[in-house]
């Protein structure tokens, strides 16, 4: 199994004074599905770029099974980055921009393609700087899904991308993952739709790996707890609170931490935590 | 089949209950290949290996059997093995809910009786 390991990285730039990443440590393996999330300008872009090698890290390194990404072209065959920039010949017809990238790699599914062509109603014979933002999305995620890489970052892939076009995105996604896994990371700020999708969180803030954790750990231990308040506070004693809100006496409580061994009061509701208010919530936290 | 994301229940655990729910209701019926986990995992947007979590635990309770190359079927006998089950749990499920909620409600063991003999009753007038 191939691994990318990420090791005490570090970037900063010249003229601000805070680094954007000072110490990020994680490894990504082979067959997962991992969302990156972050606030704006958390640095996830910036992450990406550099585990692809499309960006110099000023400190640390990127290893691909033990060996140095850059320049390292067996590593680099097999990380794809879609970037949220252009790369390709912005003149160039959509069908042309395909042709190269099937030159590129051996085993680029072709059939994908042309199937996802279809569903997303893609017209190839346009000139790619025609396109809307929404398809110019589009061209990158198809070539994304059919490039032959064990690893495959999207930055913001759905990024204009109406409810119809998204939806075939995920379809799609999971279809071409059960049939042939390989690793995704998925930078997004619409965390709803993908909660499900993906098996393991990454958070970057302060540029420090936050939270790095398998999805269902973090289910079984992330509630919201509402009723009456004092049922709840004496439900939740000793447990440390994320989150609160209060409507007169009625309470809910946010909070990362198993659930308590005491009974459950009959007027106390307890729901699962959405991965995005948790992330909110932890975010919020760390800027206290 | 339907989710329901704010419970506190695994999501796992939610697809194999609605995959039994399916059997013992007989929309899977015994002998007949089941959606494979992609289709769930398409229809809705769970990841495929959550998916197959579930199911797993379906196939070690002797409910589904998986043939090579083939698919995931329902056993033969699934649905006895469910209703016996469901049997078992049935007080635990519902009785003491049932008077969780009557204590709630004040209702008392005697109007809890009167109530499940009009429900009864109710029921034999219609049929």
């Amino acid at each position: 199994m191939s691994k990318i390991e990420v090791r005490h990285l570090a970037k900063r730039f010249k003229f601000s004074k805070q680094p954007l990443l000072s110490e990020v440590n994680f490894t990504l393996n082979e067959n997962e599905i991992y969302g990156l999330f972050g606030e704006n300008g958390a640095g996830k872009s910036t992450l990406m770029s550099m585990i692809a090698d499309y960006n110099r890290p000023s400190a640390g390194e990127v290893l691909y099974d033990g060996e140095n990404v850059h320049e390292n072209d067996v590593a680099l065959s097999e990380i794809y980055f879609m970037n949220q920039d252009n790369m390709y010949p912005k003149k160039d017809k959509v069908r042309q921009i395909f042709a190269f990238v099937e030159s590129m790699y051996e085993d680029y599914d072709v059939e994908l393609q042309d199937k996802l062509v279809k569903e997303f109603k893609l017209d190839v014979n346009q000139k790619l700087n025609k396109l809307s933002t929404g398809y110019q999305s589009i061209v990158k995620i198809i070539i994304s899904l059919c490039v032959p890489c064990k690893f495959v970052l999207l930055d913001e892939p759905t990024l204009g991308l109406d409810a119809r076009n998204r939806e075939v995105f995920q379809r799609n996604l999971i279809e071409t993952y059960s049939e042939n896994p390989r690793t995704f990371v998925i930078s997004t700020h619409i965390i709803d739709e993908i909660d499900r999708i993906i098996s393991d969180v990454i958070l970057l803030q302060d540029g420090v790996i936050k939270m790095n954790e398998n999805l269902e750990d973090i289910a079984s231990k992330s509630y919201s707890i509402s009723g009456p308040a004092e049922d709840v506070d004496s439900y939740l004693q000793g447990i440390s609170v994320l989150e609160e809100e209060q409507l007169g006496r009625y309470k809910t409580v946010h909070f990362m931490d198993q659930l308590p061994q005491r009974e459950v009061p009959a007027s106390v509701d307890i729901e699962q935590m959405k991965l995005q208010k948790l992330l909110v919530y932890i975010m919020d936290r760390g800027e206290k | 089949m339907q989710f329901d994301f704010n419970s506190p229940e695994p999501i796992f655990i939610q697809v194999a209950t609605q995959l039994e729910d399916a059997i013992f209701t007989g929309a899977f019926q015994e002998g007949a290949q089941i959606p494979s986990t992609t289709e769930i995992s398409k229809q809705f947007k769970i990841n495929p290996a959550t998916v197959l979590k579930g199911m797993n635990m379906l196939v070690n309770n002797e409910l589904l059997e998986k043939r090579r190359g083939r698919g995931t079927f329902v056993k033969q006998g699934a649905q006895e093995i469910i209703i016996k089950r469901r049997q078992e749990h049935f007080y635990n499920d519902y009785i003491l809910n049932l008077i969780n909620e009557s204590k709630k409600l004040h209702l008392s063991e005697d109007d809890i009786l009167t109530l499940v003999k009009r429900g009864y009753d109710n029921e034999q007038d219609r049929s």
